[in-house]
């Protein structure tokens, strides 16, 4: 079976003033059908920056980048995309903003796509809200409607929920999981933050820095569904331990923390 | 918690006056305070108040014999200078003439403002190509292109219209392409994502994200404009409120002068306005974002 999402060799080198930058090195990756991944590393791996080449927003310096199989070129409706910021249009209306990516679609296809997947999302009392009367959360949940409402081959997140509270967060992290156990889209999910990582995935990988490259892959053996209080299980906090010992170490050295810290 | 800006702080009081509490700055009471809003009826009265000083000063001046009303009249020498001008019929044929000439040079330039503006914010090449003598242009006073546009054009309404497009457009056209640079990043890459073609997130998201921009851009222009309409209109019009106030000179007409000086206000003020409820009416996501 060819996987959804596979990255062999991917390298990124950013040309800078003061020379080249390895931003990413040797990435090798793949996503099955219906596979939760989320990609972690300290400040500066170039998680982002890998997601963005998934995205076609940046170009891989080389390396071999296939969506079922075929070589991807440039940016596309077959991988919906979540950023952080937030990214909704603010003279469209919640509505709208779902609607912008459907236009080939007749309007009343639109219409009917929008209210669906404001519905999944909770929102369809917000349809005619603008973004700046809607919350935060509010927001980036209309933008998980915009890009499920594109029917991708797979979601594209890049810390979507990194500007939300702590509380807003975890909210939004079970509203994506009891999303995702619907359809189970593939999911590559970029993130800073280890427990929303783990508690999200069915793999992790973590890249090393400077260059980012996949440091180890770790399958996470929780069970699903899953459910907060997974988040105090043995299992979860033992793998927890591990992953923040991988990326301590790599972030004292390349900080410079390392002077100031053991 | 700091308050936001514009966030007005619960009126009850927690603590009895008198205490600590209102010795600090922030609750101070009813001083003014930074960036705090007024009440709206507060802000309309301090102008009104503002505006009547204005005339008091001026009515003082004028007849207490301060200065001698040669120099500067009274204000119903100049009310009396408006009835007059409006009844032998050259206050209006006047004004048309100016809002015209105005209207018609800040289209041209905003006309061709918009789209090289928009081209310049979003393609480096333009930018690189077109800001260099742009630059140069907008630092050249457009009362120097006077003598030479008399020649080019003669005392024509085109050389009007030149002098008026080179006063607006160079500025403009600047200023529309830092609207369109303005546009947040992420909004171009999630059109990307949304399959867009650069045609079309040039037209569906740069130009509408920056259309609030540019609409005060062109209000910004037809400011302009008012300011260069008497300098375009003192030299070889025939017509128009600033051949009007060069004519009142020749003749020691101090209160058609001064009535001239008024009416190019007040019909500058009036497009401001309208400008501005423009604004308010097409972009109401841009004021609930502010508050």
């Amino acid at each position: 079976m060819t996987p959804r999402l596979e990255l062999r060799g991917v390298e990124k080198v950013f040309e800078t003033r003061s020379g080249p930058v390895n931003a990413l090195h040797d990435i090798d990756l793949t996503l099955d059908d219906g596979e939760f991944v989320s990609v972690v590393g300290a400040s500066g791996c170039g998680k982002s920056t890998l997601l963005r080449i998934v995205a076609g927003l940046e170009q891989a310096t080389d390396g071999v980048l296939h969506l079922d199989g075929v070589p991807l070129a440039g940016p596309g409706k077959d991988r919906g995309m979540v950023f952080q910021q937030y990214t909704l249009y603010p003279w469209l209306s919640a509505r709208a903003n779902v609607e912008f990516g459907l236009q080939h679609l007749p309007k009343r296809e639109r219409g009917a796509a929008a209210r669906r997947f404001l519905e999944i999302v909770g929102l369809l009392d917000f349809a005619d809200s603008y973004p700046s009367q809607l919350s935060g959360g509010m927001q980036q949940r209309v933008a998980i409607a915009r890009a499920l409402a594109l029917q991708p081959s797979m979601l594209l997140m890049d810390e979507p929920f990194g500007a939300l509270d702590a509380q807003t967060r975890s909210l939004m992290q079970e509203l994506l999981l009891s999303i995702w156990e619907r359809d189970r889209l593939a999911v590559l999910f970029v993130t800073h933050d280890i427990d929303e990582a783990i508690f999200l995935a069915d793999r992790i990988c973590v890249l090393s820095t400077k260059p980012g490259r996949v440091r180890e892959v770790i399958d996470v053996p929780l069970p699903r569904p899953r459910d907060f209080a997974q988040q105090m299980d043995k299992d979860f906090l033992a793998l927890k331990l591990h992953v923040r010992g991988l990326i301590h170490d790599e972030a004292v050295r390349n900080t410079g923390f390392s002077s100031v810290l053991k | 918690m700091i308050s936001q800006r514009g966030v007005r702080e619960p009126r009850t009081p927690l603590l009895p006056r008198g205490t600590s509490r209102s010795r600090t700055p922030r609750s101070r009471p009813r001083r003014l305070r930074l960036y705090e809003p007024i009440r709206r009826r507060s802000y309309v009265a301090i102008a009104i108040v503002s505006l009547c000083l204005v005339f008091a000063l001026w009515a003082g001046l004028s007849y207490s014999g301060a200065v001698e009303n040669l120099f500067l009249p009274t204000p119903v020498q100049v009310w009396q200078a408006a009835v007059t001008e409006s009844s032998t019929g050259i206050l209006w044929p006047d004004i048309w003439a100016s809002v015209s000439r105005i209207v018609l040079g800040f289209l041209v330039s905003s006309v061709v403002a918009v789209p090289v503006g928009m081209l310049m914010g979003a393609y480096k090449a333009f930018e690189a190509g077109l800001e260099p003598p742009i630059d140069f242009m907008r630092y050249t006073p457009a009362v120097a292109f006077i003598p030479l546009t008399l020649i080019w054009f003669g005392t024509t309404s085109t050389q009007k219209l030149v002098i008026l497009f080179i006063a607006i457009f160079f500025q403009e056209v600047l200023l529309v392409m830092d609207n369109v640079k303005n546009v947040p990043v992420p909004f171009v890459d999630m059109a990307y994502t949304l399959g867009l073609s650069p045609a079309q997130i040039l037209r569906r998201v740069i130009l509408r994200a920056a259309l609030p921009g540019i609409v005060d851009t062109l209000r910004i222009s037809m400011g302009w404009g008012w300011t260069y309409l008497v300098v375009v209109e003192l030299v070889g019009a025939t017509n128009g409120l600033g051949f009007q106030i060069e004519q009142a000179e020749r003749y020691l007409n101090t209160p058609e002068i001064i009535l001239g000086i008024i009416v190019i206000g007040i019909l500058g003020l009036l497009f401001d306005f309208s400008f501005k409820a423009l604004y308010a009416k097409a972009f109401p996501y841009m004021s609930r974002a502010r508050s």
